[in-house]
């Protein structure tokens, strides 16, 4: 049961998903398309495991005081602040007591894992008096104000502006910017370590310098040539080397993939 | 734009900068960004799993029905199955049970594989195999103008290219004589290949500063100043100089501590 | 120390004040540069000029918002020539924060093309366009592999209903459209492994059209599904989105980024010669110091 199963399911799926792509047949194909389907629904579940595991490092930094924990704090107000606005939305136009809501919401949950964390028994006292009254407040704006509702099951919480503004003035400015400090690094990397040291060297640096300068109007009638120059290296040289790899990837990724099947691939299983 | 948009662009270009402050060195402002990214993308992505995942995949399906009958009579009780075997994912979890967990990967890798082997093989390999072998245009052999892509040359060279290239990974004979010869051209072209990669790459890594510099411009900077709003506000410019002055602030407190341990030192 | 072991020595926090210097100067003076339209993606522009009205294409927008930088523009004039055309777009996510990037994207497609406007000599009335009749989001979902699988076999399958909760069924433009079939072409605009998924998984099973829009550091690796047939054209990076802009005669971002990046590059040149002057000079003190 706990290594033979899963190995007969590996091969039987395998096998199954091989003969049905050469051998199409009505039951195959509704079989194929159920499995399809179903791989999906089972993966989403296997996905909240990676946030179970960020919430479980975060909190573990915060209750251990690890240096730097305030941060794990941010951290987990994003996470919980961005799935609320996620399933909320307004009705009209008014705000209402929205963020009156949140904030108690917010506190409330944060007093109560004070509370269950906390040692000293009067201070467990006081967290679990002030989050269970929060909380209470948080109940009653969320019944009592029609400026705003929860949606669970329909996709309003999607279209929400603060759901919007976070992604649009929160992930979007920190994403794309971390990643841009890889512009500076890829500038001294080129300053420090790209030197024309022996010939191969000296031909990848080359191929590059050409490559680079392909859209430069300052070099006159050089720049034509360079810029043709540049587009037979991409599309002959290049082309050859990169096929080459495109082959090598592809063989690479269909024997690993019939040691899988065939069970002399194990490590997915883990160890036990 | 309206003022309240203008408040989250301001707050955006705050971000902006507390993260390119890490090219000056680590600091609470580019720790505070950086957890804060975190938190809200792993909430981004809660959300977007639900609304986008489970609900229409799977709630919808089951839910059909009576509702305090749950799935019994919805008209497709059969996604109870892979939501049985998505929960057993989380057995994971447990020392105990987690070898249980093995069950619904192993239908998943079983599907993978069995889906990539025919595809992969026929898509990265065949049809590449296929295409090195194309003819040589002989008529046009040397091309009509310089470093011609359809000339006849150009064609042996992606051919020859190739093999050669390929012939450079394989390691189960030692590179020498001739075979050693046709692996050292396999490893120029190749060379030439990365280096093509290369230069994308510094024009791809500039290109996300650049985009950068025109968002701070258009959004932040250039609305400050545009009077030609019909939203113009006030306001606009009070966070602008704001913003600037926490940015000199900081530049100025960098350099004081900077020339107090310099003259320490000295 | 000598000169020469000063220039292989420099902190790198120089290096990066000088490309910020560098960016920012060539970013405020205006001036333009020509763009050189190339083949691999003139055939893509090509493909999509060439469709009839009403004709379905299938825009998967598979990168998150660290690589908007150069994606996002090549989205938008594409996007944007599609709706001008009248084409029908599909639009879809296989990143899991691309939902977002095309929330937004439609958007500000949207406000552009509701002006009126003259491209290539030709005038465009600005018009609206409308959610479930020019253009459908279907949304996000997981494992991208499965899921061009999926699309292959029915939209409905990985697809019940589209990102805003709509039963595909009962959205107009989706009417009869049961798969790759009704598409006249997929174009991948993506940043990830993705695209790997889409030639072998989407194209190689099903046999649409596929052109491909992508990040600088992957276009190189591409150029073998061009020559053989698999893929009908690439746009690499900004210079791609800056053709592409080229070509519709509707100047974005990439147009505008690609003058910095003249002196950017020529800069990181400069460097380049910087330290490989520097190490040649060391390595010559070095040779005559053994001697």
């Amino acid at each position: 049961m706990r290594r033979q199963l899963p190995l007969a399911l590996v091969f039987i799926f395998g096998v199954f998903m091989i003969v049905q792509y050469f051998v199409p047949h009505e039951y195959s194909e509704w079989v194929y398309e159920f499995l399809l389907d179903w791989i999906t629904i089972i993966g989403i579940f296997a996905l909240a495991l990676g946030i179970y595991s960020l919430t479980h490092v975060s909190m573990g930094k915060i209750r251990n005081r690890t240096p730097n924990w305030q941060y794990a704090i941010v951290t987990m107000l994003g996470l919980f602040v961005m799935i609320y606005f996620g399933f909320t939305a307004r009705t009209g136009d008014s705000w209402g007591l929205y963020f009156v809501a949140l904030v108690a919401l917010t506190l409330g949950i944060s007093s109560l894992t004070w509370g269950a964390v906390e040692t000293q028994a009067s201070r467990r006292k006081i967290g679990f008096a002030a989050g269970l009254g929060l909380l209470a407040v948080f109940v009653l704006v969320a019944v009592f104000d029609p400026s705003w509702k929860f949606y669970f099951y329909t996709s309003e919480g999607l279209q929400s502006a603060m759901f919007r503004n976070f992604f649009d003035y929160i992930m979007i400015p920190i994403q794309s910017t971390m990643f841009s400090l890889l512009a500076f690094f890829i500038a001294s990397a080129a300053y420090r370590a790209f030197r024309a040291r022996n010939i191969l060297a000296t031909l990848l640096l080359a191929s590059a310098l050409i490559v680079m300068l392909r859209f430069n109007p300052f070099l006159g009638p050089v720049g034509e040539y360079i810029a043709q120059t540049a587009n037979w290296l991409l599309n002959v040289p290049n082309l050859a080397a990169k096929r080459a790899i495109v082959i090598g990837i592809g063989l690479g990724i269909v024997a690993t993939a019939l040691k899988v099947i065939l069970g002399i691939e194990r490590g997915y299983m883990g160890r036990g | 734009m309206e003022f309240g948009t203008y408040l989250w662009t301001t707050f955006a270009a705050f971000v902006i900068l507390a993260t390119f402050s890490f090219l000056y060195k680590d600091n609470p402002f580019y720790k505070f960004a950086e957890h804060l990214v975190v938190g809200v993308s792993a909430g981004y992505f809660v959300i977007i799993l639900w609304h986008n995942g489970l609900v229409p995949n799977l709630f919808h399906r089951l839910a059909d029905g009576d509702w305090y009958l749950l799935w019994m009579n919805s008209s497709k009780p059969w996604y109870i199955i892979p939501a049985i075997l998505g929960v057993l994912m989380w057995t994971r979890f447990s020392k105990k049970y987690s070898w249980v967990s093995r069950w619904p990967l192993a239908v998943y890798i079983g599907v993978g594989t069995g889906l990539a082997i025919p595809l992969e093989m026929s898509n990265r390999v065949n049809k590449q195999l296929y295409a090195a072998m194309a003819e040589i245009d002989w008529s046009n052999f040397w091309g009509s103008r310089f470093l011609d892509v359809s000339a006849g040359y150009s064609d042996i060279i992606i051919f020859v290219g190739a093999i050669a290239a390929l012939i450079y990974f394989f390691f189960s004979k030692a590179h020498t004589g001739v075979f050693g010869g046709v692996a050292t051209f396999g490893i120029w072209i190749l060379m030439i290949g990365f280096g093509a990669s290369f230069g994308y790459t510094v024009m791809a890594r500039i290109s996300l500063f650049i985009n950068r510099i025109q968002y701070m411009d258009n959004y932040w900077v250039q609305t400050a100043f545009d009077t030609s709003n019909p939203n113009f506000h006030a306001g606009f410019q009070i966070l602008f100089w704001l913003l600037v002055a926490v940015l000199i602030l900081y530049i100025v407190r960098e350099i004081m501590a900077h020339l107090k341990t310099k003259a320490q030192q000295g | 120390m000598n000169i020469f072991d000063r220039m292989m020595l420099l902190d790198r926090r120089w290096v990066f004040l000088s490309l910020v210097i560098v960016c920012v100067v060539s970013y405020i003076i205006p001036f333009q540069i020509p763009i050189m339209v190339t083949d691999e993606v003139e055939s893509i522009y090509d493909m999509i000029d060439t469709l009839p009205e009403g004709e379905i294409v299938l825009l998967a927008m598979d990168f998150d918002p660290s690589l908007l930088a150069e994606l996002q523009p090549m989205t938008y004039a594409m996007a944007e020539h599609a709706f001008r055309k009248n084409l029908k777009v599909i639009f879809v996510t296989l990143s899991q924060n691309g939902p977002g990037m095309v929330d937004q994207a439609i958007r500000e497609v949207a406000d552009s093309v509701r002006l009126d406007r003259t491209y290539n000599g030709v005038f465009y009335k600005g018009k609206e366009i409308v959610n479930g009749e020019d253009y459908t989001f279907l949304g996000y979902k997981p494992y991208f592999a499965l899921i061009i699988l999926g699309m292959g076999q029915n939209f409905r399958i990985p697809f019940p209903s589209d990102y805003y909760g709509t039963a595909l069924d009962s959205i107009p433009m989706m009417k009869g459209v049961l798969n790759y079939d009704q598409v006249a072409c997929v174009v991948d605009i993506c940043g990830g492994n993705v695209v790997d998924a889409w030639i072998s998984y989407g194209q190689g099973r099903y046999n649409f059209k596929l052109a491909l829009g992508m990040t600088g550091v992957m276009a190189a690796d591409y150029y073998p599904y061009l020559n053989s047939g698999q893929v009908v054209g690439i746009m690499g990076g900004l210079l791609g989105a800056a053709e592409y802009e080229q070509l519709t005669d509707n100047a974005g971002l990439a147009k505008d980024g690609m003058r910095v990046q003249v002196f950017a590059h020529l800069l990181i040149i400069l460097f380049i010669l910087m330290g490989n002057i520097g190490y040649f000079m060391s390595q010559r003190d070095k040779r005559k110091l053994g001697r």
